[in-house]
């Protein structure tokens, strides 16, 4: 009787094992396909000569290394005009966006839609022939080649996603708290500092991370703007790729992955889905 | 005073959008036309001369690499939304995202290595005995700048796909799935009908991003024919012609205009 009832389970069983057959050749491509690259990579980081045809290097060392991080080094003193500007670009977004995001989700706005689809704008073309074009305007108000030029780039292009953000994240702030904060006496602005603003800080934080990012990997406007005078790791990579140097190029490569990687595994704790439901609206 | 605090507080950032953003925006329309301090259409027919190629080269590998995202993100959003094993559905969860945060420089650098004649693509395949070691060949040209783009684009709007399918009606999935469709069949006649509008906006902005890339085509197809954007920055860089550079410039405003005309289109169809 038992071994009766026991035949279809065993059966479907077998069948799910057969199954993981296509599953496992499919996802093993998948996996191969999306960090074979990253492997190879890597690889690249500590190959001290590695040529045609061989399939995998001749020496490995960390040569490569000691020159990137030398102390009077190119790719130390791009790493920190990156870094600076970054941060420079994360500050100037954030003190644009702070305002602008709380007005967009609390207070009476005019064209409110047009307002929030204007800072949409530099996502909706391509961004190219507008850098092409500041770079030209910068040239004439001797803006190119500053890190002042390269930040303002890098704000316009992080606005989209600290304004957007940061509205979500003032909007998602529960209206009671600050109306009762109100009812026992603190000024607007007290209200702003000590309630709304530290509720909105996660949603905040998640933009400046965001805009953070998008400055250390941005290249196509730095490449316009700064170049030749301000080099920050993109173009370094860039350059270093271009003269045939792979080594320079891949461990630039995994100095600008390191960032992007631990905001991907951290972004579920500070993007919460309340907020990613009111990005937009 | 109430009436002013919220144009007051949206204006700082307006003025960066306008100044920084819209002001080049007209300037690159109208430089576009402008020759040697006249106007005129001499940049669009040097254009057409010099690069009638690669703006066609540009819109198909373009197109093609959409093409690709979409299909392939609608694959990943199906078997997340139907899959029947927990343990595979999670495996992909993981694992289709990691593309997305990875910058396009680095992108550029990673399928430059991989895909080149001696890479680990190559010696994979060589060593599975899928290739033979004397036929290898680099894929570095149109075939690698449409890897780099489906490679980096599919997860974003996978993403995009797949929460727009898991919002949907359980009901209707499980009584077609009860009445004996097959998931493929669920995927493509229920599910991908209802997502359509998700899944053109992610492939509308992939468009736009990957008609704005300079660095993969630098970096994995410099010969020719190559895209707009490489022509652009060679044509500052060599003979600092900003007339032919606008020109191209609007070209590819254009046809990524084409393809939000699209999106608009099939939206109004669907919405009517």
């Amino acid at each position: 009787m038992s071994a009766v009832l026991a035949a279809p389970r065993d059966y479907s069983s077998l069948r799910n094992l057969l199954w993981w057959l296509p599953r496992a050749v499919i996802l093993g491509a998948l996996a191969f396909v999306i960090f074979g690259p990253l492997f190879n990579m890597l690889v690249w980081t500590v190959a001290e000569r590695w040529y045609f045809p061989h399939t995998l290097p001749i020496d490995y060392g960390f040569s490569y290394w000691g020159r990137v991080f030398a102390p009077r080094g190119n790719a130390l003193q791009s790493l920190v005009a990156s870094i600076s500007i970054a941060l420079f670009t994360v500050a100037g977004s954030l003190a644009l966006a702070i305002p602008a995001g709380y007005a967009l989700a609390r207070l009476k706005l005019p064209l409110r839609g047009l307002v929030l689809l204007a800072f949409l704008l530099p996502q909706a073309f391509p961004n190219l022939p507008v850098y092409v074009n500041i770079a030209r305007l910068f040239y004439e108000i001797g803006l190119n080649g500053t890190v002042l030029g390269v930040v303002l780039v890098h704000v316009t292009h992080g606005l989209v996603y600290a304004v957007w953000i940061a509205s979500a994240a003032f909007s998602a702030v529960d209206r009671d708290l600050e109306l009762a904060a109100r009812n026992l006496g603190a000024s607007g602005l007290k209200a702003f500092a000590d309630v709304t603003l530290p509720l909105a800080a996660p949603g905040l934080m998640a933009s400046a991370i965001f805009v953070f990012l998008e400055s250390l990997d941005e290249f196509t406007g730095s490449y316009f703007v700064g170049a030749p005078d301000v080099t920050t790791l993109p173009l370094l990579l860039y350059s270093a790729g271009a003269g045939g140097n792979y080594q320079i190029a891949s461990i630039t490569a995994l100095l600008l992955l390191v960032p992007s990687i631990a905001f991907m595994l951290v972004v579920e704790k500070f993007l919460r889905a309340d907020v990613l439901a009111k990005v937009g609206q | 005073m109430a009436r002013f605090l919220g144009p007051l507080l949206v204006s700082p950032a307006l003025i960066i959008i306008l100044l920084l953003f819209m002001l080049p925006l007209a300037a690159s329309v109208i430089g576009a036309f402008e020759v040697e301090g006249a106007y005129g259409l001499g940049n669009f027919t040097k254009a057409y001369d010099f690069y009638t190629q690669d703006i066609v080269f540009t819109a198909v590998i373009v197109g093609l690499s959409a093409l690709l995202t979409g299909l392939l993100a609608i694959a990943i959003g199906g078997y997340l939304t139907l899959g029947e094993n927990p343990t595979a559905v999670a495996i992909l969860r993981w694992l289709y995202r990691w593309p997305m945060f990875i910058p396009f420089i680095v992108v550029g650098q990673i399928l430059r290595t991989f895909l080149a004649k001696s890479g680990l693509l190559n010696s994979t395949l060589i060593a599975l005995g899928l290739i033979d070691p004397l036929s290898a060949t680099s894929y570095l040209d149109w075939r690698g700048v449409v890897i780099a783009f489906v490679w980096k684009q599919t997860p974003f709007v996978a993403l995009m796909v797949a929460g727009a399918m898991a919002s949907l009606d359980r009901g209707t999935i499980e009584a077609a799935r009860n009445l004996g469709a097959s998931r493929l069949r669920i995927l493509v006649e229920i599910i991908v009908p209802q997502v359509t509008t998700t899944l053109l906006v992610g492939l509308v902005l992939s468009f736009v991003t990957m008609m704005g890339v300079l660095s993969v085509p630098l970096m994995i197809n410099a010969q020719a024919p190559t895209m707009i954007t490489a022509d652009i920055a060679f044509r500052l860089s060599t003979y600092r012609d900003y007339g032919v550079a606008n020109a191209l410039g609007l070209i590819s405003l254009a046809i990524s205009g084409v393809a939000a005309w699209f999106y608009l289109r099939v939206n109004m169809r669907q919405s009517r």
